[in-house]
C-alpha cells in the first residue's frame, strides 16, 4: 500500500474541465484516489503545472524503427537536443543510450519519461512481424504501450470486402488483432500496399487495387464497418492515399467525407486521420506547391465525426518510415537518399528513408507551417492530437520545441523571419495570431487521447485513473508562454517529476526508476460459427501462400510484458 | 510417442517452420520435412560429440569441473580482463543475445556476431545505400525472375528453392518453376548453377564491375560498356539486363560471393543501387542469404538495444561502432583482446589463422553444446542446451521475420540464457567484492 | 610441378551437415580437400584422394585433391573450415570482413597427409 500526496499542484486536467487550479492529488497503489493517510509520502509541487502523463498516440517507436536504426548508424551519435539525444554511458539506474531520431529502446523509454510522457502507441504493426514489435516493447522501460495493426492492404481483408462478407471480415480483424496483440485498426494508403507489391500505387479513393477488384474507398468503409461492429475502443486510424503529393488535400477531405455516415459504436470519433500535415498540400506540382491547410481546417471545423493528428515538421534531420512503400521509394529517388523497403507477404508494404528538413527549402518551410496552421485554424482542440509522426516529421524529443510554436506567435515569427519570400507566399501561418494555452496543449497531448482511444484511466487525473502524472517546473500564473517560450521549452524538456503508476520515475529531469510498463491489447469476441468459417479461409492462405505455419503465426503470451487485455463484444 | 508439428529448424537462415519431429524416450527418432542440414540438427545431435560437462584447462588438458567452478573461473577471466571480445551468439535465441549484450555492456567488452565473417558487409552496404527488401512470401507469390548472385542454396539453404524461391508456387506464380527464369551468377558452375536457365560465369572478384555494367544499361547508358566486363561478353550482359528490366518482379538473392570477394561491402552497395534503378522499370528487391539460423536475430536485437547490428564496443560505456576497427577479426588481428568469450559459434574453425593464433594465446571461454575447433583452444568450457530442441526462444529468419523455436525434449544442460545470467551475476558479485 | 591458382572458400552441404559434428571424421572428409578442374589435377600429376600442399602468403596446408569440372581452370575451392583458414587472408581491408575468397595460391602434390582437426588446432597452441 504505497501512498503519495502531491500538494500544491497547479492542475491542468481538461477531462475534468480543470484549468490550472491549485489542488492536491492523492495516490494509492498506483491509482488516483480521494484521500490518503498521514503516512503518505509528500511531494510538494510548489504551485507547478501538473498534468496527466503525456500520451503519444502515433509514434514509430517499436518495429519498423529498427530498419531506421540499422541503416542510419550515424544517427546514434547525433546530439541535437542535449539531455535528450546522443550517446550516454550506462549508469547504475540506466542502460547505455544512443541516437536522436532512432534511439535505442532504453533511450526511448527514458526520454519520453523525461518529457513527462507515460503512454505510447506504436503507429504500425505488420501482423506477420508483430512479434518483433513486442520484443522491442519489452526493452522500452517505464512506458505503457499499445500498437495499431495494419489491415489496409491485406489480401484476406480485400477479398472479404470484394466478396461482401462483412461478418467474416470482422472475425478476421478480431483474429488479426489477437495474433498481433494490437489495440486498433491501422490503414495506410489503403490498397496501395498491395499495388506496391508490383511497384505500383493507387491514385485515389476510387482507383481499384490491381488483381483484387476493390477500391481504397471500399477498403476504408469495409474496415470501418468491421471496427464498429467489433466495438473496438479506437476508431480506424487512417493514413490517407496520396500522402506527400501536391494537391492531396482533396483526397484527404474526400476521405473524411466518406466517414460522415459511419456511426461510431463507442463514445468517440468514427475516424482518426493521421499526420494530416503530409496530406494537406495544395498546388499541382512542387513548383506551385502551397498550403492546403485552410481547406482541410475548414472542413474539420464543420465536422464532428473525426479527429486527427498533426505530423508536425521539425527542422533538421529526420527519418521517414511508413507502410506507404511507394512514397518512400519516390522520396529516395527525388532526394538521392538511401532507401530501405520491406514488403510483407499478403499484408502490407513499408519503406524507410532518412531526410533533412531545411528552413531554406521553401517546400520544407511550408510543410513546417502547415502542421501549425492545422493546429491553430481548427477551433476545437479536442479534435487534435499533437504528434510529429516521430521520427517522420522529426524526433519526439523536439516536442517541447514544437509546443513553443503552438503557444507563441513571437516564437513563430522568429522562425518565419528566416523563410524566403517564395515560402511566405505559399503559407497562411504568418497571418495567424492565435496562441494555445496550457489547457489546450493538455487537450492535444493527453485528454483528447483518453477519449480517442477509449482509455478512461489515461490522460486525466480523475479519481480511479492511473497515477501517471507530470509536474513541470512552470508556475502557470506567473509565466507568459507567449514571450517566455524558452522557459516553457526548458520545463517541458525535463519534468520536475514524472510519476508512472504512482512511482517517481523522473525527478528534476533525471531518471529515478525504471519499472516495466504494461502492454494494452484488444480481444474482440466473435461468434464461434463465424470465426470457424473465417479460419477455413485463412487456413487456405497459410497452406498455399504464407511462408510460415499458422501455428507459429500468432504472438505467444510470453512476449507480452504485463499484458492488459481489453475485451470487446462484437455485434452480429 | 509425441509427434510435434510445425517445429522450427534451428540450423540455417531459412528457418523452416514446418518440421515434424517424433520424440521417443526423450530422443528425436524421426524428423520429416527437414533437409540434410536440418536432419543433422535434429536427429544427428544424438551422435554428435556433445560436451558432457563443464571443463577447465589445467596443465594443457581440459578437465571436468562443476558448473559453479566453471562460472567462477569464467567470471574471473572477465573481471580481470581489460579488453574482452565476446563473439558468436548466432546459433542461439534472441533472449540469450540480449543477455550477452547486457554482459558486454557491464564489462565494457566488444561484442560481435558471425556476421563479421558472413553478411557484415551487407550491413555496411545497407548503411550506405539502404536495404530494398521483402519477406520471402513476396518472392514465392510474385517473383518471375530470380537471381542467385554469389550464393549456392543447393548446398547452403537446401529447402530455399522449394519453400521460398525457384520451385515454390504462390498466388501469382501457380506455374512454379515453369513460370520463372532462374539466373545464377557465380565464379564456377555450382550445383545451383546447374539448375539455372541462365548461368553467368564471371571472373572471380569482378562482381562490382558486372553490377555496375548492369546499372549502366538499366539507366540507358549501354554505350559506355566495353566489349567484355568481368569476363562476360557485352551482348550477354545486355540480355541479362533486359531479363531483369522486363520481369514482373525480380529478386536478387545474394551470398558470400558478394560479401567476401574483392570490393566486399561495395558489392552489396552496388546491388542495392541496381535494385533502386530497376524499380524505375519493374518491381525489384534483394535478400541476403543469411547463414546461421539466428544471425539475423542477433542483428535485430543488437540494433534495438544498442543502435548497431554488430561489432559493438562498450569500452566507453556507451555503444561505439566501427567495423574495420571493432570487428572480431579486426581486434584479433591487432592482437588487442586479452580475453574472449566464444558462444554459439565457432571462431576456431571459421576465422583465418592469424586471428586463431591470437585466440590460442589468450584465455577463452567457450559456451556451446558441441566440441569443435574452438574447444581445442578454450580454457573454460561450459556446455549448453541446444536451442530449438532442448530450449525455446526467438529466432529471426533471413528476411527478418521472427519465429518462436520450441523445446522438444528435456535436457540436463543449462540454456545459453541461463548461463549468461549466471555469468553476469558472478561478475557483479566479484566486482562488488573487489 | 606447382601451379598458381586463385583460392576461394565456401559452404557445402556436407560441411553444413557436420557443423555440429566437427570432431567427427565426416567433418574432416567434408572440409579437408581442395577442388580443382581435372585439367589442373592433371597438370599437378595427382588423382583424387592424393595430397596437395596449398601455400599462400599467409600459411600452408595439406589437403586431399578433388576434381570439380564446374571450376574454371586456375580456380581452387576449399570448403570453409580450419583447413581453408590456415591459408586465407586475415586482413579485413578496414571493413571487418577477412579475405575468404580470392587469395593467390600455389599448389603442388605432396606425400604429407592432411592433419586431422585436433592436430591442426594444436599447432595454434604450439605457435
Amino acid at each position: 500500500m504505497s501512498e503519495i500526496l502531491i500538494k500544491n499542484a497547479s492542475v491542468c486536467d481538461p477531462t475534468q474541465g480543470i484549468n490550472c487550479e491549485a489542488m492536491d492529488i492523492c495516490i494509492r497503489d498506483g491509482k488516483i484516489v480521494d484521500s490518503v493517510s498521514g503516512n503518505a509520502k509528500v511531494i510538494d509541487a510548489e504551485g507547478k503545472l501538473t498534468m496527466a502523463g503525456g500520451f503519444d498516440g502515433h509514434t514509430h517507436s517499436a518495429g519498423k524503427i529498427n530498419v531506421g536504426r540499422f541503416m542510419n548508424p550515424n544517427d546514434a551519435r547525433k546530439n541535437l537536443v542535449p539531455g535528450l539525444s546522443g550517446q550516454v554511458a550506462r549508469t547504475e539506474k540506466t542502460r547505455a543510450q544512443v541516437g536522436y531520431n532512432t534511439p535505442n529502446t532504453y533511450a526511448i523509454g527514458y526520454r519520453y519519461a523525461k518529457l513527462g510522457y507515460t503512454t505510447i502507441c506504436e503507429a504500425a504493426i505488420p501482423l506477420l512481424a508483430a512479434r518483433h514489435t513486442h520484443e522491442e516493447f519489452k526493452e522500452i522501460p517505464i512506458l505503457d504501450k499499445m500498437g495499431l495493426s495494419l489491415f489496409g492492404s491485406n489480401w484476406q481483408v480485400m477479398e472479404y470486402i470484394r466478396d461482401k462478407e462483412p461478418e467474416k471480415l470482422a472475425a478476421y480483424i478480431a483474429w488479426g488483432l489477437k495474433a498481433s496483440r494490437g489495440y486498433g485498426v491501422k490503414i495506410v494508403n489503403p490498397g496501395g500496399g498491395e499495388a506496391w507489391g508490383w511497384g505500383r500505387n493507387v491514385s485515389g479513393l476510387y482507383d481499384p487495387v490491381p488483381n483484387f477488384d476493390v477500391t481504397p474507398a471500399e477498403i476504408l468503409m469495409g474496415l470501418a464497418e468491421a471496427n464498429e461492429r467489433l466495438q473496438l475502443p479506437h476508431s480506424v486510424h487512417v493514413h490517407c492515399n496520396n500522402l506527400g503529393k501536391p494537391g492531396n488535400y482533396a483526397t484527404t477531405i474526400e476521405t473524411m467525407k466518406l466517414f460522415e455516415n459511419v456511426k461510431p459504436s463507442r463514445d468517440r470519433q468514427a475516424l482518426h486521420v493521421t499526420h494530416v500535415q503530409f496530406n494537406a498540400y495544395a498546388g499541382t506540382s512542387w513548383r506551385d506547391f502551397e498550403t492546403g491547410a485552410p481547406m482541410v481546417a475548414d472542413y474539420v471545423n464543420g465536422a464532428d465525426h473525426l479527429t486527427f493528428d498533426l505530423g508536425q515538421v521539425i527542422f533538421g534531420p529526420a527519418v521517414t518510415m511508413t507502410a506507404d512503400g511507394p512514397v518512400e521509394y519516390a522520396n529516395a529517388r527525388m532526394l538521392h537518399e538511401k532507401w530501405s523497403n520491406q514488403d510483407i507477404e499478403l499484408e502490407d508494404a513499408s519503406g524507410v528513408v532518412p531526410l533533412f528538413y531545411s528552413p531554406k527549402s521553401f517546400v520544407n518551410a511550408v510543410q513546417w507551417a502547415i502542421g501549425l496552421e492545422l493546429a491553430l485554424l481548427v477551433k476545437d482542440p479536442w479534435k487534435i492530437m499533437f504528434t510529429t509522426d516521430s521520427p517522420n516529421g522529426g524526433s519526439f524529443v523536439n516536442y517541447p520545441e514544437a509546443f513553443t510554436y503552438l503557444m507563441s506567435a513571437k516564437r513563430r515569427e522568429e522562425v518565419i523571419s528566416g523563410f524566403s519570400k517564395m515560402a511566405l507566399d505559399r503559407m497562411v501561418l504568418p497571418g495567424i495570431d492565435r496562441e494555445l494555452d496550457f489547457y489546450e496543449l493538455a487537450v492535444m497531448t493527453r485528454s483528447a487521447q483518453s477519449k480517442m482511444y477509449s482509455m478512461p484511466e489515461k490522460g486525466n487525473l480523475k479519481v480511479g485513473s492511473d497515477a501517471d502524472i507530470a509536474i513541470y517546473d512552470l508556475l502557470p500564473g506567473q509565466v507568459d508562454p507567449s514571450t517566455e517560450y524558452a522557459k516553457v521549452k526548458k520545463a517541458f524538456s525535463g519534468a520536475a517529476y514524472t510519476l508512472k503508476g504512482g512511482e517517481i520515475v523522473v525527478k528534476d529531469g533525471e531518471i529515478e526508476a525504471t519499472p516495466k510498463g504494461k502492454t494494452y491489447w484488444v480481444n474482440a469476441k466473435v461468434p464461434e460459427s463465424i470465426d470457424a468459417a473465417m479460419q477455413k479461409d485463412i487456413d487456405l492462405k497459410f497452406r498455399k501462400y504464407y511462408t510460415v505455419s499458422k501455428a507459429n503465426y500468432m504472438v505467444e503470451d510470453s512476449y507480452i510484458q504485463k499484458p492488459v487485455e481489453i475485451d470487446t463484444e462484437g455485434v452480429f | 510417442m509425441p509427434v510435434i508439428k510445425d517445429a522450427v529448424c534451428s540450423l540455417c537462415g531459412s528457418l523452416c517452420d514446418d518440421i515434424t519431429v517424433t520424440v521417443e524416450d526423450n530422443k528425436i527418432t524421426k524428423v520429416e520435412n527437414a533437409c540434410i542440414l536440418g536432419h543433422s540438427k535434429f536427429v544427428g545431435m544424438f551422435e554428435h560429440d556433445r560436451i558432457e560437462t563443464p571443463m577447465i584447462r589445467k596443465d594443457g588438458e581440459l578437465v571436468p569441473v562443476s558448473y559453479e567452478e566453471a562460472i567462477e573461473a569464467a567470471a574471473k577471466i572477465l573481471v580481470n580482463s581489460r579488453r574482452t571480445l565476446s563473439y558468436g551468439w548466432c546459433s542461439t535465441s534472441c533472449e540469450a543475445v540480449s543477455g550477452a549484450i547486457q554482459l558486454a555492456e557491464e564489462t565494457g567488452s566488444v561484442i560481435d556476431s558471425t556476421a563479421n565473417v558472413c553478411h557484415g558487409p551487407s550491413a555496411l552496404a545497407a548503411q550506405e545505400k539502404g536495404s530494398p527488401s521483402a519477406s520471402l512470401g513476396e518472392i514465392k507469390n510474385r517473383a518471375d525472375v530470380i537471381v542467385f548472385w554469389g550464393c549456392n542454396p543447393v548446398h547452403a539453404h537446401p529447402r530455399h528453392m522449394s519453400r521460398y524461391s525457384s520451385f515454390s508456387k504462390g498466388f501469382f506464380t501457380e506455374k512454379g518453376r515453369k513460370g520463372r527464369t532462374m539466373v545464377v551468377i557465380d565464379v564456377r558452375k555450382t550445383d545451383t548453377a546447374k539448375l539455372a536457365d541462365n548461368y553467368v560465369e564471371i571472373e572471380q572478384g569482378s562482381d562490382l564491375l558486372l553490377i555496375t555494367a548492369l546499372r549502366s544499361i538499366v539507366n540507358g547508358h549501354e554505350d559506355v560498356i566495353p566489349e567484355t566486363v568481368a569476363g562476360v561478353p557485352k551482348a550477354e550482359i545486355i540480355a541479362l539486363a533486359e531479363t531483369l528490366k522486363n520481369a514482373k518482379f525480380v529478386c536478387i538473392f545474394f551470398g558470400m560471393g558478394v560479401t567476401q570477394s574483392r570490393s566486399k561491402y561495395k558489392n552489396g552497395d552496388a546491388v542495392s543501387s541496381l535494385i533502386s534503378d530497376l524499380n524505375q522499370h519493374t518491381k525489384a528487391v534483394m535478400i541476403g542469404m543469411r547463414g546461421h539460423y539466428n544471425v539475423t536475430g542477433f542483428g535485430q536485437v543488437a540494433t534495438w538495444e544498442t543502435g548497431f547490428p554488430m561489432a559493438i564496443d562498450f569500452a566507453r560505456g556507451y555503444p561505439y561502432y566501427n567495423p574495420g576497427e571493432t570487428g572480431a577479426n579486426d581486434l584479433l588481428v591487432r592482437e588487442e583482446p586479452d580475453a574472449a568469450i566464444i558462444a554459439a559459434a565457432d571462431a576456431g574453425a571459421h576465422f583465418p589463422q592469424k586471428a586463431v593464433r591470437h585466440l590460442a594465446k589468450i584465455p577463452v571461454i567457450q559456451i556451446d553444446p558441441y566440441a569443435n575447433p574452438t574447444t581445442e583452444i578454450a580454457d573454460v568450457v561450459i556446455p549448453a542446451a541446444v536451442v530449438g530442441i532442448e530450449a525455446e526462444g526467438t529466432a529471426y529468419r533471413m528476411d527478418a521475420i521472427s519465429l518462436r523455436m520450441k523445446k522438444l525434449i528435456d535436457s540436463k544442460f543449462k540454456t545459453d540464457e541461463e548461463i549468461v545470467k549466471d555469468l553476469t551475476a558472478k561478475v557483479r558479485e566479484l566486482k562488488r567484492g573487489a | 610441378m606447382k601451379i598458381k591458382a586463385n583460392l576461394i572458400s565456401g559452404r557445402t552441404a556436407d560441411q553444413g551437415a557436420h557443423l555440429e559434428a566437427k570432431t567427427h571424421k565426416g567433418y574432416f572428409d567434408a572440409c579437408a580437400y581442395c577442388e580443382l578442374n581435372s585439367a589442373d589435377l592433371e597438370r599437378l600429376g595427382v588423382s583424387e584422394g592424393d595430397s596437395l600442399k596449398v601455400t599462400t602468403e599467409f600459411g600452408e596446408v595439406v589437403v586431399f585433391a578433388k576434381a570439380n569440372n564446374g571450376n574454371p581452370e586456375g580456380l581452387a575451392f576449399i570448403p570453409m573450415g580450419p583447413w581453408a583458414n590456415a591459408v586465407l587472408n586475415p586482413d579485413t581491408h578496414g571493413c571487418g570482413m577477412p579475405g575468404f575468397k580470392g587469395v593467390p595460391a600455389e599448389i603442388e602434390a605432396t606425400e604429407e597427409k592432411p592433419l586431422e582437426m585436433k592436430a591442426l588446432m594444436r599447432k595454434y597452441l604450439e605457435d
